[in-house]
């Protein structure tokens, strides 16, 4: 047994538990912990350049990758730059241990310096939190952290750390507990089988069925599952902003995204669907918009989430199944193979055509702009997907350019969509893009970003400068806070209340540049395609392109506040 | 409707206050709370009073499951059960209204436990209705000062709240 430090002994049980890298920035409170990095070579440690940073790349790394990422920062700051990345992480339900360093153990409750409750700070925005007293505790504190992190509905777990915990000459015998129980922590088991049953002859009886498909499906690795279900059942499928991948987008049967900015045939499809199979989803506002009582009038709903708190908390389920979507899936596929009910068929071919009618309404054709010269938004987006052949990972921060993103790359596989859709954190897509790139060096990690949002955590330049990271940035630069100046000419009478700020935009080439980068910009459409191809072709370089597209641009379609989900905004000019 | 529910949990610093934060995070109320460590050190229980219709009070319960910290609870509401709650209430009492402040005292089976020229000091034990009747009993303006603990429950006949 080997007699460690609380600094060392944390470094081993993260590498014990498989961590091979961890984003952080150092500070007094963690500077053992600093150390004891420095004296070990299994652990890559990524030095950010602002902790908000470091929480959204671990972020990202972990909705890549499927582990859980893990952060340290220092006390008192550093802790509380972390907690917008926490609660980014806790609302879309991603692992993610962050590691705060605290002031010593005789100063808590001082006001000493850099000290902030951490525990305390981070309650509403964590799955879990541990405080850390005895050096020795530190083994089975990390043992416990990652499993909470990583079992049932994940999310993020604090470890704070007084300073004297992890004093390099205060050793103990360090042992890595090999399994963990705990009392009071269950993971939710298999879905009932006789609620899977009741769901397959509800599935089987309906005329006018409908698969709503979100980000538990992705986290819960229920992907393939979930296509071969869909197909063997050949009924629509929509999948939500978080969902977006977890079911091929160009396969015939998906009708595209749902909700706020979904297509115009997926809401139609919930609104007047009879039987809805909802699978880790929360019904989430943007979805049902809000008014609930108007949500899928004639549906019976079937919701399956690993979270039994998930359940009927907005939109009452007819069947609830808790379990693992994974596990619900398999078994659900099973009963339907072996069903003696088949789907009813001939409903379902008129239930298409109805569908195939709304799908000519073509939501998200775009009209070129009259000039010829003017870039449109989604044309971009359009231009990414061509040339990355859809396989890039994409990143986006928060505003209109994030839906453009989702409604237009076309995501055909899981993991592939890398956004905060719960918190809409703007300055996510930058840092998460770079944990992206650590997890898979070799693939394309694009970040779609808005002039406004990049602004938000561009320090980060020096990061990927730093460990040489060949993101391709696409900034929609369309001078202004898009998203809020499209809700103002909407709703606001066209009043654009501090949403607008061209005059005072710097030079993003200039700035790429200085950070030692490549600057792209684009002005003209007939000049898009080629310059993106030079962008692209930089393989490992980081590429800024500064795209200017039509200020004017609105997201479309977009839900009629107050109303159904069949209530929509379609362009400019007509709504339904 | 009310409820009373109880709950075992880790004997762990920062457990009461997940419990509180999620109520008042999620827009929860706590007419009362009580705690305390049960025969186990290692186990506290927790008993709170809270008040909504059905949807709400399972959305409390499965959210209160969900924390890390929380091992099992009940709905003592749901079952046949008892709720006490201990008060002690301090009265002036001068005179003929000495008589008659003993008098309320013994109809509602409470104990005089301190006693001075002017001022009684009253413990009562009871449901909370009936503690909300002795004060009305008593008149509230003869009241100095109350100190109840909060509800406290437990099933009746053979179930258990235990590990
Ligand atoms: C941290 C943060 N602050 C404020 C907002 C509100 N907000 C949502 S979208 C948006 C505008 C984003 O502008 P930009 O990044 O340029 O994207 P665009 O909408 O123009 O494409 C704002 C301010 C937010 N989501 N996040
Ligand atoms: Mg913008």
């Amino acid at each position: 047994m080997d007699q460690l430090s609380g600094g060392e002994a944390l470094i081993r049980a993260l590498h014990d538990e498989g961590v091979d890298i961890i984003f952080g920035y150092p500070g007094g409170a963690v500077l053992h912990i600093y150390d004891a990095i420095f004296n070990q070579g299994k652990i890559e440690h990524i030095l950010v350049r602002h902790e908000q940073a470091a929480t959204h790349a671990a972020d990202g790394y972990a909705r890549g990758t499927g582990k859980p990422g893990v952060v340290l920062v220092t006390s008192g700051p550093g802790a509380t730059n972390a907690i917008t990345g926490i609660a980014t992480a806790f609302m879309d339900s991603i692992p993610m241990v962050v590691i705060s360093g605290q002031v010593e153990s005789r100063l808590i409750g001082s006001d000493g310096f850099q000290e902030t409750d951490m525990v305390g700070v981070s309650r509403p925005v964590v799955k879990h939190s541990f405080m850390v007293q005895n050096a020795a505790d530190i083994p089975l504190i990390v043992k416990k952290a990652f499993h909470i992190a990583t079992t049932g509905r994940p999310g993020p777990v604090v470890i704070d750390i007084p300073k004297d915990v992890t004093d390099p000459e205060v050793k103990f015998d360090y042992a890595y507990p090999s399994d963990i129980k705990m009392r009071s922590y269950a993971v939710p088991a298999k879905g009932h089988s006789g609620q899977i049953k009741k769901a397959v002859d509800v599935l089987m009886a309906a005329k006018r069925p409908m698969i709503y498909a979100g980000g538990g499906v992705i986290q819960g690795e229920g992907a393939e599952l979930l296509t071969e279900l869909t197909r063997e059942l050949g009924f629509p499928i929509t999948n939500t902003l978080m969902g977006l991948g977890a079911y091929p987008a160009s396969d015939k049967q998906f009708v595209g995204m749902l909700g706020m900015h979904g297509t115009y045939e997926a809401n139609m499809s919930m609104h007047y669907c009879d039987a809805l199979l909802a699978i880790g989803v929360r019904f989430d506002d943007r979805v049902t918009n809000s008014d609930v009582t108007k949500f899928c009038p004639d549906a019976t709903i079937l919701h399956v989430d690993i979270d039994p708190a998930s359940i009927s908390k907005t939109v009452s389920a007819d069947v609830p199944i808790v379990g693992s979507v994974n596990s619900v899936l398999e078994e659900m596929l099973a009963q339907v193979k072996a069903s003696k009910q088949k789907v009813d068929e001939k409903s379902l071919k008129v239930w298409w055509d109805r569908i195939a009618q709304w799908r000519e309404k073509d939501s998200l054709g775009v009209t070129p702009s009259e000039d010829g010269i003017t870039i449109k938004p989604q044309e971009v987006i359009q231009a990414v997907h061509a040339i990355t052949e859809g396989d890039a990972y994409v990143s986006s921060d928060v505003g209109q350019h994030q839906m453009f993103a989702a409604q237009y790359y076309g995501f055909d596989k899981p993991r592939r969509w890398i956004n905060s859709g719960g918190l809409g954190t703007m300055g996510f897509g930058f840092p998460a893009a770079m944990g992206i790139q650590f997890a898979f060096p070799d693939a394309i990690s694009v970040c779609v970003t808005g002039e406004g949002s990049f602004q938000m955590n561009l320090q980060e330049l020096a990061t990927c400068m730093q460990y040489q990271l060949p993101i391709k940035i696409i900034s929609l630069n369309n001078r202004a806070l898009g998203m809020v100046k499209q809700w103002q000419d909407m709703q606001y009478g066209g009043r654009h209340s501090h949403s607008t700020y061209a005059e005072s935009l710097p030079d993003f080439i200039k700035l790429a540049e200085s950070y030692g980068h490549v600057g792209i910009r684009i002005e003209n459409k007939s000049e898009l395609n080629a310059k993106l191809e030079e962008a692209f072709a930089l393989k490992d370089r980081l590429v800024f392109v500064d795209v200017l597209v039509d200020p004017e641009e609105h997201v479309y379609p977009m839900a009629i506040k107050g109303g159904a989900m069949k209530d929509m905004i379609l362009s400019k000019s007509e709504r339904t | 409707m009310r409820h009373i529910i109880s709950v075992l949990m880790e004997n762990e610093p920062g457990a009461l206050s997940r419990v509180v934060g999620l109520f008042s995070q999620r827009n929860y109320n706590i007419d009362s709370l009580t705690v305390a460590p049960t025969e186990d050190q290692s186990l506290s229980r927790l008993t709170l009073t809270t008040t909504g219709d059905e949807r709400r009070i399972e959305q409390i319960t499965k959210h209160l499951n969900k924390l890390v910290d929380v091992v099992k609870l009940v709905d003592l509401t749901e079952g046949a059960h008892i709720e006490r709650e201990l008060m002690l209430i301090k009265v002036k009492a001068t005179g003929a209204q000495r008589a008659e402040v003993t008098r309320t005292t013994e109809i509602f089976r409470g104990q005089v436990v301190d006693l001075t020229n002017s001022v009684f000091s009253i413990q009562l034990i009871g449901t909370s209705d009936k503690l909300d009747a002795f004060i009305t009993a008593l008149g509230e303006s003869i009241v100095l000062e109350v100190a109840r603990t909060g509800v406290s429950g437990i099933s009746r006949g053979e179930k258990v709240l235990t590990l």
